[in-house]
């Protein structure tokens, strides 16, 4: 493959940040200090509710924290207009979302087209995007969202992301409703689409496994808080509390085995 | 039947004009309703005010309405036009309020996230994927129409309501069976016609 020919991953900051829903309901997110390094695969990992989600919609803003900051390369994003900030920013969701009455082409093209992208650009775009993410264009260009399988759903859903070349890509429980094998093969594609790209990725899951096969860096949250960040190899072997023992579980030996087996070049 | 038969002419003219009143109220109805549905889908407050509205203006009996709308706009066919646009809001807006709450939130949640304004994210995203049942709205409205615009010949509004009333004072019912014959395939066309348009934008 070439080499990636727009900017390489943005670096993503919370500083301080909390966030609360309402007023007597207890917070969101609390307290949350982290630096994702620039072009880094971080994932949150933790139960449903912890907030992970929450945290991950903070960075385009879909909420605003309470208190604190969240920046991109160091810009505070409350200092971006509001739509340019979330145009550069790619997002891909569980339910993929794609627009029912739009081809998949025209899907991917969502964002490139709001940018104001030339006709000609877009086209080779969305062929080019289409074959990143090994759905033959001439097959896929013209269907459907309803003549897509959930697997290849997700895959139009991730190129969408992709469109137009963004620097940070906020991917949330994506692959959660596809099935076991399916999801295998989702994984590995963005693996392999972040080592060409090296875009940052902040991708939610619950599941541990997804977890440590795919992250850099795996931020693991509880409760609103963020209790251990670490990558992969280091959290199987020094977990920084009970509730970190308790999620990586007693099969910490068999995934160590098999986190030293590359699953994928990286 | 021998009067449909005998003056099909008169009758054709009554059916056009008939149709232009229901066509002209439901277009404007409908660009009445659109925004006010959408307000009343994001705002519960406003939709509970709306919708209440609407279904007030409802309860007006059609002859009352006329008549009070007579005192104010005159007689002829620019005051039917505006009783048949406040009798379909209710129906219209009940529609578009129904079909944007149905909307996959998966489905705005991805627009916003990808960068459209709340206005794109409406115009591209919502109506769209509400129109099935925006249209199920606009059919309901259109029937209604249909049957009520015959009283807007009572206020030198046209329409096949001229047969009606012709009828009853002449005591000729062949004429008022042409009249309810013609009302009646007219309601029957558009709900077939706005069921195929249903299923066309469903597929």
């Amino acid at each position: 493959m070439k080499a990636p020919d727009h900017a390489p991953g943005a670096r993503v900051e919370f500083r301080a940040v909390s966030v609360r829903y309402g007023e007597a309901a207890a917070a969101a997110v609390t307290d949350v200090d982290l630096t994702i390094a620039a072009g880094t695969f971080a994932v949150l990992l933790g139960p449903s509710g912890c907030g992970k989600s929450t945290l991950l919609r903070t960075i385009n803003r879909l909420v605003e924290p309470t208190s604190g900051t969240v920046l991109i390369d160091g810009v505070d994003v409350r200092e971006r207009e509001l739509t340019s900030l979330r145009r550069g920013i790619g997002y891909a969701i569980q339910a993929v979302g794609l627009f029912p009455h739009y081809s998949v082409a025209r899907n991917i093209a969502v964002v490139p087209g709001l940018l104001g992208w030339e006709r000609a650009r877009i086209d080779a775009r969305v062929d080019e995007l289409l074959a990143l993410m090994r759905l033959e264009p001439s097959r896929y260009r013209d269907r459907l969202p309803r003549e897509l399988s959930g697997g290849e759903a997700q895959r139009v859903g991730v190129a969408r992301a992709l469109a137009a070349e963004p620097r940070v890509l906020l991917m949330d429980e994506p692959f959660a409703a596809v099935d076991a094998i399916v999801r295998a093969s989702l994984q590995d594609e963005i693996a392999r689409v972040h080592s060409e790209l090296r875009t940052t990725i902040v991708f939610v899951t619950h599941d541990v496994d997804e977890a440590l096969r795919l992250a850099d860096r795996v931020v693991v949250m509880n409760a609103g808080r963020v209790v251990q960040e670490a990558a992969p190899a280091e959290l199987l072997a020094g977990p920084a509390d009970d509730f970190v023992r308790s999620l990586v579980g007693v099969d910490a030996e068999t995934r160590q085995l098999t986190l030293e087996r590359p699953l994928i070049e990286r | 039947m021998t009067y449909l038969v005998a003056h099909s002419g008169r009758v054709a003219a009554l059916l056009g004009q008939h149709v232009v009143l229901v066509a002209v109220s439901l277009a404007i109805a409908l660009t009445i309703a659109l925004p006010l549905g959408a307000l009343a889908a994001r705002r519960p407050r406003a939709g509970t005010i709306i919708l209440g509205l609407a279904g007030v203006l409802y309860t007006i009996p059609s002859l009352a309405l006329l008549a009070l709308l007579v005192t104010v706009l005159g007689l002829g066919p620019v005051t039917a036009v505006v009783a048949l646009v406040v009798y379909a809001q209710m129906v219209l807006i009940r529609g578009v309020v129904a079909g944007l709450r149905g909307v996959d939130p998966a489905l705005v949640d991805a627009a916003r996230g990808l960068g459209l304004t709340t206005r794109q994210t409406l115009l591209r995203v919502e109506f769209p994927a509400a129109l099935p049942i925006v249209l199920g709205g606009v059919r309901v409205a259109a029937v209604t129409l249909v049957a009520l615009a015959t009283v807007a010949a009572w206020i030198n509004a046209g329409g096949l309501g001229v047969l009606l009333f012709e009828g009853i004072l002449t005591q000729n019912d062949d004429k008022i069976i042409a009249g309810a014959l013609a009302a009646a395939a007219l309601a029957i066309v558009a709900d077939l016609a706005l069921r195929a348009g249903e299923r066309a934008v469903r597929r």
